[in-house]
């Protein structure tokens, strides 16, 4: 009885989808799915090359001199529209800079402080535990915190550094092909942004708009380069650490395992299985 | 039980003898895991991942327990504090990483630790309840799973209970009231995630008992082995320790390297991006996919698009998804077939590989998204998934002719070398 009802629930099912499948079959070859301008632009537009110290199985921050960089350009641009919430002050450190340099950096935000005897939203002068403050931001659009946002996109660090380097008009054959696509007035067309058309105006407009005090010459595609690299050290400043503890650990498991094989010969040497 | 040809558990030391006459643990151990436990001697790599699923469980459970303790159960401060775990807390990356990616590798090995099962016949008789436990355990585990990738309160976290707590929807009649009853509210929120959080914590330990009545009923008949014949003879047997220990620890080493290499060089290569975004019930995201040990799941949920007479797709859709995992309760009774290992069952191995590549398809399709030609080829793969089993394993079964087995394990093993020497000395 359980067999025949569960053979012919089952029969239901295959006998379900197989409408189902001619159905959509049918519709598939009548009217093929139309092409997108999404997906002809994501198509010519593939996404630049970028190689960062912290690349790699064997990917570190020693790079301090970019990250520095990076830093500065997340200060002097972004951080207007931008937060970077779960980094605080004295995670910097980890980028070369001393106690009161920190406590420098630190010193020049105002972060909000709630007093629980007054119920008063304060702001007071940052100190090295605090994390960066919350940025208000009045334009069009919402600019995600930036702090995690190479884990949170597909691509990383190579997609920011493609966004930011890719701002253009738009291909007079896109436009052609999909008259609708025509960016709408305050978006901007970046051929990275998952729908075209982004909210951020070009954050990187002009060759040395920030000056390096390390004598780099502050190209925007320099410029993108130094940021991407310094917010995949935001979104993971333990990498470097989980790189090293990784290889030490695959050596001992490497030994260990060497040493069990032997074990396994050793007690099965003379049965045969 | 075990065979006549066990050895005894004889203590030597008083403590032992006076701890054996008072509670007889270690004789416990001895007959279960020790030199007390007769083992084919023909049991190849496949049957090492019993014991991993063990080492993954209690991986889970270890790197849980610690978590918990630094994770924040409150859907304004759930994300906030995973980062800080991943930041402040000592070596708590590495915890967290480890627990994700634990997820994955408990998966990889129970997924081979079952179609092991499905190719050698472990669910047949006597083994109808160690394959009745294991279904239930997998259920759990897909449970858990589920709720603990709520924990984090990504947008994964929240669109994916949105969906999944959405499918109880599709109930004729309760559903609407179910829905809302499972998550405490109409969308989810910090109900749901402190529900969530106290089932994800509970189920592990009710997984390990599962586990405990799992092995507890595998020693009543024992192992079975590659070739399905059963144990006939003293020489068809090594005692569990010290055979299997060395192999299992040699196992263990392998599985550990792959997986140390998963959590320390590409933590997140099987996670979404979207979850390192903090929920936000007013941005759904452009796809919405579970972990990828849902996929060939969601494939079939997916794949019912048209509503047939009065029922929903949706409604068909969810019963099949469910069904897909269900319908393995009955498979030692669908398989008739009284040879048990795929080897000498040459049709029957055709189509196993066959519904290895359709479950991978499936998978495919499910982590794709919901576009053609996915959900044509994810129709066409699940209509084979539940033909397999309920007509082609069925009918196999009985028009089949077995190749013909060998008289015993100890010939199986031994006879080969036998031919090999006469051949060398012809
Ligand atoms: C004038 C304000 C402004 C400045 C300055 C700015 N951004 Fe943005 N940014 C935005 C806005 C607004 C969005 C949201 C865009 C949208 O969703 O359409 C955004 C989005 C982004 C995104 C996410 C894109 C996505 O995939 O969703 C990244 C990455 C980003 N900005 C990086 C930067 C970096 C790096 C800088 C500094 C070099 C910077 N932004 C400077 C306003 C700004
Ligand atoms: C937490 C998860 C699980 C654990 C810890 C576990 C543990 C074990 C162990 C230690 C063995 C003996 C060694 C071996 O044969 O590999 C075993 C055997 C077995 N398991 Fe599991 N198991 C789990 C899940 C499952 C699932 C999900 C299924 C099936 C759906 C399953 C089905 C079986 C069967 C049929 C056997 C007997 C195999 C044979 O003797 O041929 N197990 N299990």
């Amino acid at each position: 009885m359980v067999r025949i009802i569960a053979f012919l629930a089952g029969l239901f099912f295959a006998g379900a989808l197989l409408y189902t499948v001619l159905l959509g079959a049918y519709s598939f070859i009548t009217e093929p799915p139309a092409p997108t301008a999404e997906k002809w632009v994501h198509a010519r537009f593939p996404e630049k090359e970028l190689h960062l110290a912290s690349d790699g199985p064997f990917g570190t921050f020693d790079n301090t001199q970019q990250l520095q960089r990076g830093f500065q350009v997340y200060t002097e641009v972004c951080s207007n529209c931008h937060s970077l919430k779960y980094v605080a002050f004295r995670d910097l450190k980890a980028l070369g800079y001393n106690d009161d340099e920190v406590k420098a950096i630190a010193a020049k935000y105002k972060v909000p402080a709630f007093d629980p005897n007054t119920g008063e939203v304060k702001s007071n002068t940052g100190v090295a535990a605090d994390h960066f403050p919350p940025v208000v931001y009045g334009g069009q659009g919402n600019p995600p915190d930036l702090s995690l946002i190479t884990k949170a996109r597909h691509g990383g660090a190579i997609y920011v550094h493609s966004l930011l380097t890719g701002f253009q008009p738009q291909p007079a054959e896109l436009l052609k092909q999909f008259p609708e696509a025509t960016t709408p007035t305050g978006l901007y067309f970046n051929p990275y942004f998952a729908n075209l058309n982004i909210a951020m105006p070009p954050p990187l407009t002009a060759d040395g708009q920030v000056s390096y005090k390390d004598g780099t010459v502050a190209t925007k595609d320099q410029m993108a380069q130094d940021v991407s690299a310094f917010l995949v050290w935001t979104a993971e400043p333990k990498l470097g650490k989980r790189h090293q503890t990784g290889w030490a650990v695959e050596l001992f498991l490497l030994f260990a395992t060497v040493l069990g094989y032997m074990a396994y010969q050793n007690v099965w040497r003379d049965k045969k299985h | 039980m075990s065979f006549p040809w066990a050895n005894v558990y004889k203590p030597s030391h008083p403590f032992m003898q006076w701890m054996d006459e008072k509670l007889p643990l270690p004789r416990l151990v001895y007959n279960s895991l020790g030199a007390g436990y007769p083992v084919p001697r023909n049991l190849n790599y496949f049957w090492n991942f019993g014991v991993l699923a063990g080492v993954c469980l209690m991986i889970q459970i270890l790197t849980g327990v610690i978590l918990a303790m630094h994770y924040s159960v409150n859907a304004d401060s759930a994300f906030a504090s995973t980062e800080h775990i991943m930041r402040d807390v000592n070596w708590g990356w590495m915890l967290r990483y480890a627990h994700a990616n634990g997820a994955s590798a408990f998966f990889v090995v129970v997924y081979i630790h079952i179609f092991r099962g499905f190719f050698y016949g472990s669910y047949k008789a006597p083994r109808e309840m160690i394959w009745l436990l294991g279904v239930t355990i997998f259920l759990l585990m897909m449970a858990t799973a589920f709720m603990g990738y709520v924990l984090p309160w990504g947008q994964m976290s929240f669109w994916g209970t949105q969906v999944i707590t959405g499918l109880f929807s599709a109930i004729p009649l309760v559903g609407d009231a179910l829905h809302q009853w499972l998550l405490g509210g109409f969308a989810p929120d910090n109900a749901a995630l402190n529900r969530f959080f106290s089932l994800h914590f509970l189920l592990p330990f009710v997984i390990l008992g599962v586990v405990i009545l799992h092995v507890w009923s595998l020693h009543i008949p024992g192992s079975s082995n590659p070739t399905g014949v059963d144990v006939k003879t003293e020489s068809d047997t090594v005692p569990f320790h010290p055979y299997y220990t060395a192999k299992d620890g040699f196992g263990l080493g392998v599985f550990l390297l792959f997986y140390c290499g998963l959590l320390f060089f590409a933590p997140n290569a099987l996670g979404h991006p979207d979850n390192y975004i903090p929920a936000n019930p007013l941005q759904t995201p452009a796809h919405i996919v579970p972990e990828w040990y849902f996929w060939p799941y969601y494939a079939i949920l997916r794949a019912f698009t048209q509503n047939i007479l009065f029922i929903p797709a949706k409604l068909m859709g969810v019963l099949a998804m469910f069904s897909s995992i269900l319908i393995w309760f009955f498979l030692p009774w669908l398989d008739r077939s009284p040879v048990r290992s795929g080897h000498f069952r040459p049709t029957f191995r055709k189509f196993y590989w066959v519904l290895l590549v359709d479950v991978a398809v499936l998978g495919w399709c499910g982590g794709a998204p919901a576009e053609e030609p996915y959900v044509m080829i994810s129709q066409v793969a699940a209509i084979y998934y539940f033909l397999h089993f309920l007509v082609i394993l069925p009918v196999v079964s009985s028009i089949e002719r077995p190749d013909p087995l060998p008289f015993s394990i100890t010939e199986a093993v031994l006879g080969k070398d036998d031919a090999a020497a006469l051949g060398a000395a012809a």
